[in-house]
This record gives structure tokens, C-alpha cells and sequence, in this order.
């Protein structure tokens, strides 16, 4: 795969001609040419080059908003370039829509899918494709799903609706669509974003399958183990440009890689020693009756002060119905809740938070904020009834803003002006907000769940930076998550759950990724 | 009391509820068609009303019934395609716009129709289609008088449900129509037009709903009065929820309104003068949001139904 002329415009078209009939793997399959494109103000591409050869994985590198997905837009006929040019097979196409980039085999599985969970497998996968006589054509589409299915290992029901489907599933549906309209090239927006752990090994074995078989693959992503474990090359995004090309990425250190998409060394955060104090949040046989997802039973926990608790577990142990007794919204069925020895079994969330409770959800878009309020009204919503914000049941405007745009610089938190729709703002930034809401008025305890997922290392390093510097001011700090290494990282203590249950409780000093992931299957009881 | 149900139960009670359903099912159908692409068109009265009266009125100029069908016919359409222009195209919204053009139609359908026809103290009429009978199928005992010897125009609508059923779920448009409903930018992504496909839809609503005005002037009262649609537009929407969005059951709900109508037809010829007429024509609409507050909990509207689609907006 190396040695090839980047950009390979050079390349004679009588040659890309030779290779369009298939033949040398050398020949990029698309090529992308100083391709720039702005969003009012803001250049999201600029001047970008990329190609991608037969049965090559390319990496697309960059933090969240650094143009990748922009960029991939733009391939893909959903945005038109301001300028630049791209090349299907040596040849310069125009791509205005995604029905011209379908023709020129391109596919693309999108970070959000792309599915109407309504119809079923087959009926997704025969959108747009011109029927039999008038009819659609449930026969042909069944025989290419064979194909596809034996050819890449790719297998689904075709009569399931889409509703039924996981998200891996569904995710496999998005490929087989692509495949199905004969991408030859096939881009993966974070693909790995949402599954689980075990399911990314399935992922990265159809892609390679797919490759082995001369498809090209763009894989944009910011882990960077899974591309330096998946792909051939990388090319580095930062501020819409490319930073960098990498051309071993199995030979290259995470380090570097991190260096090229940051611009500067990504130094990780350090855990000072501290002695915890008392119990801040104490729960005690806490159970739930059956609510959506996994009722709790018999839990019973608790966190000091300047102390982070991790809770591990595959999602769909409870860990939501815990989150939710916690903040007050769903009542427990038996047991005891206490802040700060005081009981708080059936309080309000409101009631909580004025004891010093914070919450970080695990669902920014739906029950962090509200997408299409402005971000100041989503940063003070939970306090909007306070004297802070409001004054004699009216709204005090001046001091929401002040409040949002004092938080906006002290936390970074990148977007046009408080008055924005908090919908518009990327990952990263709205976990920012969201922290910074929670951390301006000091909770005593503080509860979040998923705190990282689908941020970039830059933003994640910043989140943790700021529950250690809690930690270190005496808040007491529950983190549910199901990267095992992020826990390790930050927690003094890890309990896992299992079931409703609290498997077991390690002191993180003993506990290793094998040993929690052990105690997650519920193998091992307390240890 | 059993004479009262002889009175009701008869044959001329079926055909009567045949005819009621009819121009219900096509606007029900053309409604569904734009709601199942994801465009609500409250726009539906009006259409109907002006529909009704263009096909009435080119009737009675030309003295051909099918050009006065077809003139309904292509009205509905373009009223549909003007809906289609604020609602698809613009991405404005449904709702007020929906009202706009049912406000406009009606105010069009009335000013035409003075300019054209003066003030008359007996409102012009024309001489309507009649009914076919269907030879053998009309000799078959009940069934036949009731089903088999309607007008052109209610076989039409018998043969447009299963139609519609085909066309929704077995061919390419419509799977492109039921997914630019549910996700337009999968369908998008996929390479179908939503623009067009949402407009083709709303358009071949109003077109159903041209075809419903087109039969309460020309084949149901023969003569155009301002009161001719006199809600049924609104009726419609409220049955493809009932129907849950599907042409089958949507008709089946157009079926169930036109019985209790009939019925209360029926109530009110009968001996029960005692009470107010008033009442029993109140039946209907009592049913019909019984039926809506029993069945249209689970009833699950198109995802995207409401919804503008916008390519660049992230």
C-alpha cells in the first residue's frame, strides 16, 4: 500500500481508463482535490486532498468539528463544495446530490442512520431502486441480499421492521445499503461510536473483508486504537485542513497521532492522593419496581467526599433506573437515600439539586437541554425558578446571559453566542455546557453518566481534568460508564453492576480491565 | 319499534351508505397519500369545495359530466401543487398553510361561482350521472341493487382502494412516498427526490380530493351550493387517523362514517320525530371522536409527518 503518490493526479488518464476496467490496485478510486467549503463564516474545508486506492482503508483523523464530516458530506453530494474538484477513477465528476454519488459508487453509512424504522429490512434496502414492470422487485432485492450476505458475512432477516433491529444491526443494514447500490467505495462516519465492544470486532472483520475484495473505505474516527488497528493510511483533519498524513498507522504511536489532531501533547490528567471524608451519598437496599429498562434491586452504595465512585457494567444493568433514583425522578419502591446523612428518600429533583446534587444526563440532545431553545435558557433551566434568574416569577434575560456567556468562556465551550440553539452545538461542546451548569453552583454530589461518549480525546481530557479538580474540592462524584479504561482512570473506588445488583466493589488500585470485565458478566461475586 | 328497523334496514340503506362513503373515500385516500409522504393538507375543504364547484360549473357549460370530472379532477391537483409550493418547497408551515389555501379555495369557489351563475333564488342545477348497473353482478339479491348499481364515479372509488393499497405498498413510488414520510433523508440519501416525491404525492391527494368534490356536484346533489362539502373535508382527516394511515382501513373508516350517517338519515325519517333533527345529525361526529379517543391512541402518525425537509440543515 505505501509508496503511492499521494494525490496521484499525475496519473494519465489512459491509465485510469485500464483501471476503471479493473485492473492496477494503484489507481485511486476517488480523489479528492483541494476541496473547500464555508458555513457562513466559518471555513469547515480548506483546500483538502485525500484519495483512496482499491481495497485500501483510509483513516480520516480529526477532533469533533475539525471538517471531517464535512468533508465526507461533500463526497457524498449532500453539501456542494465552494471549490475544488473530485475524481471517481481518474475521471473529474460533479456530484450534486447523493443520487449522483450512488451513480458514481460511492456509499455511506451515516453516524445518525439513515433508515425508517417503520418499513422493514427489504423495504430500506429497495428505496430508489427502480421496480419490475411497475412493481417493486422483492425477488431481485432478496437474491443481492443473499449475495451480499455470502459474500462479506453480512447477514439480516429482510421482512424485520428496522424498529427491531440493535443498533449493530441496524448498522449492518446501513453497509448492505451502500453495497446493494455497488459502492465501490463505502465512508463510515464514527461507526464505531455506537457499539458495543464486541461488536466492533464484527465491524472491523466485514471491513476487511470488504477491502480484501478491492472495495476502498474511508473510515473517519477519533479512537485512535481502532485506526491504527484498522486502516492503511490516515489523513489528519484539524480546523479543516489537513494536519497530516500518516502513512503506517500500525507503526505509529497513538501519541503522535494524538499530536497531529491537536496541534500540541495530550498530557494525561493527574490523580493527586486524597483522604475522603464523610459520606456524602449513602444508599441503602434501594429498590425500583419494574421501570423502563432494569428495575434495581437491593442496591446499596456510597461516596465520600473528594471521592469518584465509578459504576461499570454493560448498559442495560440498571444503571439507568440508579441515575434516575438518584436525581429524584423515579421513585424507589424500598430502601433509603441519603445526602449528607440527611434522608432523601422521595425528594423531588428540585429538592435534591437545592441540596447540592448535581446531574449530568446521559442523553445530552433529550434530557440534558432543550435543542431548540436558545443554549442560555438550556445552561440555567434547572435554576431558572431561583433568585439568580428570576425574580418575582419573571425571568431576569440580563442574568441568564451573563450566567451563559460567563460559562461559555470559562469552559471553551465553542458556538456563536449564547442566544444560539443549543441543538446546533457539536458533542464536545454541549457536554461542556452541560458540566458547566452543574459545576458553577458547587454540587456536594455529583452524578453522570456516559460523561465521554462520542467526544473527541481533547474534550474528553478536559472533562476529566475538571471532575479531578472536584474531586480535589470535596465533591463527591458518581461516574457511570462502560469504558472500563476511563473508570480505571478516574475512580477511586469501582463498583459493578450486574443485573439490578451491585456485583461488587474494587478498590481501583486492585481492579483491571479483565477483572471488571469478569465482574460484569456477573462470573464473580464481591470480591 | 321494529317498524322503525324495517324502515332503516333495507336495501335502499346500503346503497345509501355506499353513496355516502364515496366521496369520503376519495378524500380520506387523497389525504392519506399527502399524510403518508409526510404533508398534512388541511387545505382539504377548500379543495373540495372549489373542486366541486369547477366541475359543476364546466359541466353545466359544456353539458359533459366527464369534462366536469376532469376539470375537478385537474383543480384538486393544482390546488394540491400550490399546497405542495408553501409546504414542500418553501418548508412552510402545514398547518397555516393548510388553513390558507381552505380559506382560499372556499372564498375562490364562492366568488366564481356568483360571477359565473348571478344570484339566483333556485340554485342552477344540471342533470347528474346516473346509475350503472352492472349486468349479472347487479341481479345478485341485496348486494346487487345496493353495490352493483351505483354511479361510475362509486366503482371508481371501489376500485381506487385496492389501488391505492398496490400502489402504496408494491410499487417503488410508493415505498419512495411511504419513506420520504418516515425518514426523508434516508430516502434522500438513497437518491430519491423528496421534494418531488412529497409534491407527486400531495398532488395526486388533491387530485382525490377533486374527484370527491367532483361527485357531491355531479353525481350526489346536481347542483352547487355553498354548503355542499359542508365538513366532510375535516371528517377526512380525522378517518385516516382512524384508518392509522393505511388505504384499507382508511376506507373501512369512511364505511363506518357513512353507516352512522345513514343511519341518522334513516333516524330521522322515522317515527322518533320527538327530537329535535339537530340531534341525529350530531350522530356522526359524536362517533366519529369516540372512535378517535378509542383507536387513535395506538395509532402511529408517518415519523417525519409535519416535518419540512431542508438538505443543508445540520
Amino acid at each position: 500500500m505505501a509508496g503511492r503518490p499521494e494525490g496521484g493526479a499525475a496519473l494519465p488518464s489512459a491509465v485510469s481508463r485500464i483501471a476503471s476496467q479493473g485492473a492496477p490496485l494503484s489507481a485511486p478510486l476517488i480523489e479528492m482535490r483541494g476541496i473547500t467549503k464555508s458555513f457562513g463564516a466559518v471555513k469547515a474545508n480548506e483546500a483538502v486532498d485525500l484519495s483512496v486506492a482499491p481495497g485500501e482503508i483510509l483513516g480520516l483523523l480529526g477532533e469533533n468539528g475539525a471538517g471531517k464530516t464535512t468533508l465526507m458530506n461533500v463526497l457524498f453530494g449532500a453539501y456542494a463544495p465552494d471549490a475544488g474538484e473530485i475524481l471517481v477513477e481518474g475521471r473529474p465528476i460533479a456530484i450534486h446530490n447523493s443520487a449522483d454519488a450512488l451513480a458514481a459508487g460511492i456509499g455511506m453509512v451515516h453516524q445518525h442512520f439513515h433508515l425508517a424504522p417503520r418499513l422493514t429490512v427489504l423495504e430500506n434496502l429497495l428505496i430508489g431502486i427502480p421496480g419490475k414492470s411497475g412493481r417493486i422487485d422483492r425477488a431481485r432485492g432478496l437474491t443481492r441480499l443473499t449475495e451480499i450476505s455470502r459474500q462479506y458475512g453480512l447477514s439480516l432477516d429482510p421482512n424485520l421492521p428496522v424498529s427491531t433491529l440493535s443498533v449493530g444491526e441496524q448498522q449492518r443494514l446501513e453497509i448492505i445499503k451502500a453495497l446493494f447500490r455497488g459502492a465501490k467505495l463505502l465512508i463510515l462516519d464514527e461507526p464505531t461510536a455506537v457499539l458495543a465492544p464486541s461488536e466492533v470486532d464484527g465491524l472491523f472483520a466485514a471491513l476487511r473483508s470488504m477491502a480484501a475484495q478491492g472495495l476502498g473505505i474511508i473510515f473517519i474516527s477519533h479512537k485512535l486504537n481502532e485506526v491504527r488497528a484498522l486502516t492503511h493510511r490516515c489523513v489528519v483533519l484539524r480546523h479543516g485542513k489537513v494536519a497530516g498524513r500518516v502513512d503506517h498507522p500500525a507503526s505509529t504511536t497513538s501519541a503522535e497521532m494524538a499530536k497531529l489532531m491537536c496541534g500540541h501533547e495530550i498530557v494525561p490528567p493527574v490523580k493527586q492522593a486524597s483522604t475522603p471524608g464523610a459520606s456524602v451519598l449513602t444508599l441503602d437496599g434501594i429498590s425500583t419496581s419494574a421501570h423502563a429498562g432494569t428495575p434495581l434491586r437491593e442496591i446499596s452504595l456510597f461516596v465520600r467526599a473528594g471521592e469518584i465512585l465509578g459504576i461499570a457494567g454493560v448498559s442495560g444493568n440498571g444503571q439507568r433506573a440508579l441515575a434516575d433514583v438518584i436525581s429524584g425522578m423515579l421513585p424507589p419502591r424500598a430502601g433509603t437515600m441519603m445526602i449528607a446523612g440527611k434522608a432523601v428518600t422521595q425528594f423531588s429533583p428540585r429538592e435534591l439539586q437545592a441540596l447540592g446534587l448535581g446531574r449530568i444526563p446521559e442523553d445530552r440532545m433529550t434530557t440534558g437541554l432543550v435543542t431548540n431553545l436558545p443554549l442560555a435558557d438550556s445552561m440555567v433551566l434547572p435554576r431558572i425558578g431561583t433568585e439568580a434568574f428570576s425574580r418575582k416569577g419573571l425571568l431576569n434575560p440580563a442574568a441568564i446571559r451573563a450566567f451563559a456567556e460567563q460559562q461559555i468562556k470559562a469552559y471553551d465551550i465553542r458556538c456563536p453566542g449564547p442566544m444560539v440553539r443549543a441543538g446546533a452545538l457539536s458533542g464536545g461542546n454541549l457536554q461542556k455546557a452541560l458540566l458547566a451548569r452543574e459545576l458553577a453552583f458547587d454540587p456536594k454530589v455529583l452524578i453522570v453518566s456516559q460523561p465521554t461518549r462520542g467526544l473527541d480525546i481533547g474534550a474528553a481530557r478536559f472533562i476529566h481534568e475538571k471532575f479531578l479538580a472536584m474531586r480535589a474540592k470535596g465533591c463527591g462524584i458518581i461516574v457511570i460508564g462502560e469504558d472500563l479504561e476511563e473508570l480505571l482512570m478516574l475512580s477511586d473506588r469501582i463498583a459493578v453492576m450486574y443485573e439490578g445488583r451491585i456485583a461488587g466493589t474494587l478498590p481501583s488500585a486492585d481492579a483491571t480491565v479483565a477483572r471488571l470485565g469478569l465482574m460484569m458478566t456477573g462470573a464473580e461475586g464481591r470480591a | 319499534m321494529s317498524a322503525v328497523f324495517e324502515q332503516i334496514f333495507q336495501v335502499g340503506f346500503l346503497a345509501a351508505i355506499i353513496r355516502i362513503a364515496t366521496p369520503l373515500a376519495f378524500a380520506t385516500l387523497g389525504e392519506m397519500f399527502s399524510e403518508r409522504a409526510g404533508v398534512l393538507n388541511l387545505g382539504i375543504e377548500g379543495i373540495m369545495l372549489l373542486s366541486a364547484m369547477a366541475g359543476f360549473t364546466a359541466a353545466s357549460l359544456s353539458g359533459s359530466l366527464w369534462l366536469g370530472v376532469l376539470v375537478a379532477v385537474l383543480v384538486g391537483a393544482l390546488m394540491g401543487a400550490l399546497h405542495a409550493l408553501f409546504t414542500v418547497a418553501l418548508g412552510l408551515s402545514q398547518h397555516v398553510c393548510g388553513i390558507g389555501v381552505t380559506l382560499f379555495s372556499s372564498g375562490l369557489a364562492y366568488f366564481l361561482y356568483r360571477l359565473i351563475f348571478g344570484q339566483q333564488s333556485v340554485p342552477p342545477s344540471i342533470d347528474g350521472f346516473k346509475t350503472v348497473p352492472i349486468p349479472l353482478l347487479s341481479d345478485i339479491p341485496i348486494l346487487g341493487p345496493a353495490v352493483f348499481s351505483q354511479f361510475t364515479l362509486v366503482y371508481m372509488a371501489i376500485i381506487a382502494v385496492p389501488l391505492a393499497a398496490f400502489v402504496l405498498y408494491r410499487t417503488p413510488w410508493g415505498l419512495s412516498v411511504r419513506m420520504v414520510g418516515e425518514n426523508p433523508r434516508a430516502a434522500d440519501s438513497a437518491g430519491v427526490s423528496v421534494i418531488a416525491t412529497r409534491f407527486q404525492a400531495v398532488i395526486l391527494g388533491g387530485a382525490l380530493m377533486g374527484l370527491a368534490g367532483a361527485f357531491l356536484t355531479m353525481a350526489q346533489f346536481n347542483a352547487f351550493t355553498f354548503g355542499v362539502v359542508s365538513g366532510r373535508g375535516w371528517v377526512a382527516i380525522a378517518l385516516v387517523v382512524f384508518g392509522r394511515w393505511d388505504p384499507w382501513r382508511s376506507a373501512g373508516a369512511a364505511l363506518l362514517f357513512a353507516f352512522v350517517d345513514a343511519l341518522q338519515l334513516r333516524m330521522q325519517a322515522s317515527g322518533l320525530g320527538h327530537i329535535p333533527y339537530e340531534a341525529f345529525l350530531m350522530l356522526p361526529f359524536i362517533f366519529t371522536i369516540v372512535a378517535m379517543a378509542f383507536m387513535s391512541r395506538s395509532a402511529v402518525a408517518p415519523s417525519a409527518l409535519l416535518k419540512p425537509f431542508r438538505r443543508e440543515e445540520r
